[in-house]
């Protein structure tokens, strides 16, 4: 039994559905992050947990308790907003101690724990600021004190990482998953960056226009996307599209080959995906999941290179290249590529 | 009790602003009589309730010429104010949106504490400035420009100059609310791609001014086509707009329904600039 | 340019003003000529009995209605701005605008024409004066602080009081530890607003009171009519004063905050 149950969530907003028919297990201590881009239903089922808006349909119950006819203040989880949400009027350890007064917990405990949430993200020094006077790297840091220092079984983030600049979201990433793992709280983490969720997450759940279209750790869904759109979100796989033959291969005429999985794929299978970083260069040509193509641009990325490859019979692959295997192809040279029959991840839908 | 936060205002605005509106409009259709008040309600219980409209009062504003040019004075009076605002009040909040930000703040309080401090003493002080001994004749005299004093009050211009001064600030603040969200970057595009700075004016910031200044425009029209006590303080005797007309008919013929005829009629004249009004703040 | 424009804007608001200042403390019973310094005319005010009397009874009317339209104005802004929507949102919002762009001659007779026909029917109120005129300038000064407070929140990030509820208050508590500290700057500001409002109507105070009730705009109005004069001078730069004490208390009230 997980400490979040979610079945059958739906909602809508006047005729736009933003849920549909949602399931969804969260265990004790688990980093889960909810993918998607925007209009996925991601932040609507964040605040459909938190209690800031009612479901249509379905149910949600937290270790066991119906939370739907709940509301929010009485709920015993927490969130940190995307805006951070500090009360200006309020100094920065009034802020932390917020949710500790509405709970009667007295004096002396709230300020030892207030003490303890701030030294947690190293904002013990700035107790007396107020929040207008605070970096946004460290308004977040206080928001997650506030949250945290009410030791909830379940914290929600919404898009924690997005406010603050590319080198610190790194850093306060890796902060952020070191406090999950010191608190054991479970925490669902909204985002519509895929590398961050990939790079914290234990599990990763990736939505789409309302629907769940795959949850599992990170490795899974980025090798054995479920469908086209999770290839393509995920590490902007090649997306292969042919006609199945008859021996459990998918024909490619824009390729020039066939492709093989490692098993027969499924019947109705009309495309594939291969990512980048599985294409080889300089294969032998000739048989199944090879194919020859011109270089028609590169991109330097720092440890490899993007190349499109125009294949023989029209198709456009991302092909990446690693900087240790050499310099990379010219531009307007001919390449032959191959990849394993394990690269190849046939797609529903 | 969650109500309560919306039950209040909203029985006090229906009893305070909604009733009195109605009642404006019953009493428009009613007949003067003797006694106090000083009308009979156009209703009679004859079986059930039966409406006995007078539309003397209406048909004596549109037939009589006197109130027609008292309409017709105020909408020039109105549009006239506000055309002077406006073009007063451009530079002004240019001005104050391209000064230093620190100057931005104390500058809109100069022009916002005048409104605030109340237009009683300020009309008090065009009384004194523009009469035959006030200080303008005053001047003019010492510097022995004139001989003999200009009668400068109770004309057009002292009407004028006493309007533009009290709304002035009506104005000022949704044109430089206006500009001041025109992003600088924008004039910097257009000169780059070749415009002068009279086209960037042209081109750029009078468009996107454009809506504050419709605001702006009407913020001023609206209030200033009712407007009595500064036309009565500074204006012509013989100026009649529908302000004094109204208070002529309430105060000293007490025809009352004439009266709320009146106000009728100037809701009716106004109706259209002020949804028009009210449409641009929402697009806002 | 646009400096000689925004001089020349703000002279040509503030002169006047100044100049009706300066010669307040002047000794020459000819108003705004200059005849030595003197504070005779504010002592003349002191001793003038009806002055007095109407200068009281504006004060407690303006404080009163103040302190109504505070209230009132408080609840309407917080429900424009916090409330979603509500069947006859609309109409509502419409209303509560109203004040603001109807005429004052249509405000003053529209109310006046109410109260006669609620004494017809109910016997109140019973002598229209005070009482008459703080209801009316309660219900014009709502509109004022309604816009005042509904900007003030709008500007604040809504979230606020969704975080204080995912922290344990109740929405009760929410309001009284969160939404109210943060409205308070713009409520402050709203009834001294509505307080300058009040100590400067003419028209609607006119039409609303009855034979006691003489405020002091209604008395500076009967005075200006026949001209000016040193007391009525002096007498409109004390109302001044007073005004641009309240205006100028409000606007630090509102700008002070405005970090927050």
């Amino acid at each position: 039994m997980g400490l979040l149950e979610i079945a059958g969530l739906a909602k809508r907003f006047g005729a736009v559905p933003a849920l549909v028919g949602l399931d969804l297990v969260v265990e004790e201590g688990e980093f889960l992050a909810l993918l998607g881009g925007s209009g996925s239903g991601k932040s609507t089922l964040l605040r459909l947990i938190a209690g800031f808006e009612a479901p249509d349909a379905g149910s949600i119950l937290l270790g066991g308790q119906d939370l739907t006819a709940m509301p929010p203040h009485a709920r015993p989880l927490n969130m940190m907003f995307q805006s951070y949400a500090l009360f200006p009027h309020l100094s920065v350890g009034d802020n932390v101690a917020y949710g500790l007064r509405r709970e009667g917990t007295p004096r002396a405990e709230r300020k030892a724990r207030v003490a303890e949430a701030l030294a947690m993200v190293g904002m013990q020094e700035l107790a007396g600021r107020m929040p207008h006077r605070l970096s946004g790297g460290q308004r977040q840091r206080v928001a997650l004190a506030r949250a945290l220092v009410k030791r909830p079984k379940l914290l929600l983030l919404d898009e924690p990482l997005g406010a603050l600049d590319a080198n610190l979201r790194e850093r306060t990433g890796f902060e952020l998953r070191a406090l999950q793992r010191r608190t054991g709280a479970s925490f669902i983490m909204v985002t519509h960056d895929q590398q961050e969720a990939l790079a914290l997450a234990d599990r990763v759940a990736v939505l789409e226009q309302g629907r769940l279209v795959q949850a599992g750790p990170p490795r899974a869904v980025y090798e054995r996307p479920a469908t086209r759109f999770v290839a393509g979100f995920l590490g902007a796989a090649n997306v292969l599209e042919g006609t199945p033959d008859a021996t459990g291969g998918l024909d490619c005429p824009g390729l020039g080959t066939t492709l093989r999985a490692a098993a027969p794929m499924p019947a109705g299978t009309t495309a594939c995906g291969l990512r980048p970083e599985r294409i080889a260069l300089g294969h032998p040509p000739g048989g199944a999941n090879t194919a020859s193509g011109v270089v028609e641009d590169l991109a330097f990325r720092g440890d490899d290179s993007l190349l499109l490859v125009r294949a023989a019979g029209g198709t456009l692959l991302r092909v990446s290249h690693a900087e240790e295997d050499g310099p990379p192809p010219a531009i307007g040279s001919t390449v032959t590529m191959g990849w394993e029959a394990a690269a190849v991840v046939p797609l529903a839908g | 009790m969650r109500r309560l936060p919306l039950l209040v205002p909203a029985l006090w605005l229906a009893g305070f602003v909604a009733l009195p509106l109605l009642v404006v409009l019953v009493l428009s259709i009613a007949q003067p009589g003797p006694g106090v008040p000083p009308f009979l309600l156009p209703f009679a219980w004859e079986g059930g309730l039966v409406l006995r409209p007078n539309w003397e009062p209406f048909g004596l504003l549109v037939a009589d010429d006197y109130y027609v040019s008292a309409f017709l004075q105020s909408l020039w009076v109105a549009a006239g104010t506000a055309a002077l605002c406006l073009v007063l009040a451009f530079p002004m909040a240019l001005g104050i949106a391209r000064a230093a930000p620190r100057w931005r703040a104390p500058l809109l309080m100069a022009v916002l504490l005048p409104f605030w401090t109340g237009f009683l003493p300020r009309v008090g002080a065009w009384i004194g400035l523009l009469r035959d001994e006030g200080w303008v004749n005053g001047v003019l005299r010492g510097l022995g420009w004139i001989d003999a004093p200009l009668p400068l009050l109770y004309s057009d211009l002292a009407l004028f100059l006493g309007m533009v001064h009290a709304y002035l600030t009506f104005a000022v603040l949704p044109l430089y609310a206006s500009l001041s969200r025109l992003d600088l970057t924008l004039e910097e595009a257009a000169s780059d791609l070749g415009a002068t700075p009279a086209t960037v004016f042209r081109t750029i910031t009078l468009p996107v001014a454009a809506p504050g200044a419709l605001a702006a425009f009407l913020l001023v029209f609206i209030p200033a086509a009712g407007e009595y006590v500064i036309p009565e303080l500074l204006g012509p005797p013989e100026a009649l707009l529908v302000g004094r007309a109204l208070w002529q008919e309430f105060f000293q013929n007490r025809d009352w329904p004439v009266a709320a005829a009146l106000a009728v009629a100037l809701l009716a004249m106004l109706i259209l600039p002020i949804r028009l009004f009210q449409r641009l703040e929402a697009r806002r | 340019m646009r400096r000689l424009g925004l001089c020349l804007g703000l002279a040509f608001l503030w002169l006047p003003v100044l100049l009706l200042a300066g010669y307040a403390f002047s000794d020459s019973r000819i108003p705004f000529q200059w005849g030595g310094f003197s504070l005779r005319w504010f002592h003349a005010l002191a001793a003038n009995e009806r002055m007095l009397e109407a200068a009281f009874l504006s004060l407690h009317v303006a404080a009163g209605a103040a302190t109504l339209a505070m209230l009132l104005g408080g609840a309407t802004g917080w429900v424009l701005a916090r409330r979603g929507p509500f069947a006859g949102r609309a109409l509502f919002g419409a209303l509560a605008g109203a004040p603001l762009v109807l005429p004052e001659v249509v405000t003053g007779l529209s109310l006046l024409l109410t109260f006669v026909m609620l004494q017809g029917l109910t016997g109140w109120p019973a002598e229209r004066g005070a009482t008459t005129i703080l209801l009316a300038h309660a219900t014009m000064g709502a509109a004022y602080v309604a816009v005042v407070v509904q900007a003030r929140l709008a500007g604040m990030d809504g979230m606020l009081e969704e975080a204080a509820l995912d922290l344990g208050a109740t929405p009760a508590t929410a309001f009284r530890t969160v939404t109210l500290p943060l409205m308070a700057p713009s409520l402050v500001a709203g009834w001294l607003l509505a307080f300058t409002l009040s100590l400067d109507d003419v028209v609607v105070a006119s039409f609303v009171s009855g034979p006691a009730g003489t405020t002091l705009p209604m008395l500076v109005f009967s005075m200006l009519r026949l001209g000016l004069t040193p007391e009525v001078n002096a007498l409109a730069v004390v109302i001044l004063l007073l005004a641009f004490l309240a205006a100028g208390a409000a606007m630090l009230a509102l700008w002070r905050r405005t970090e927050l």
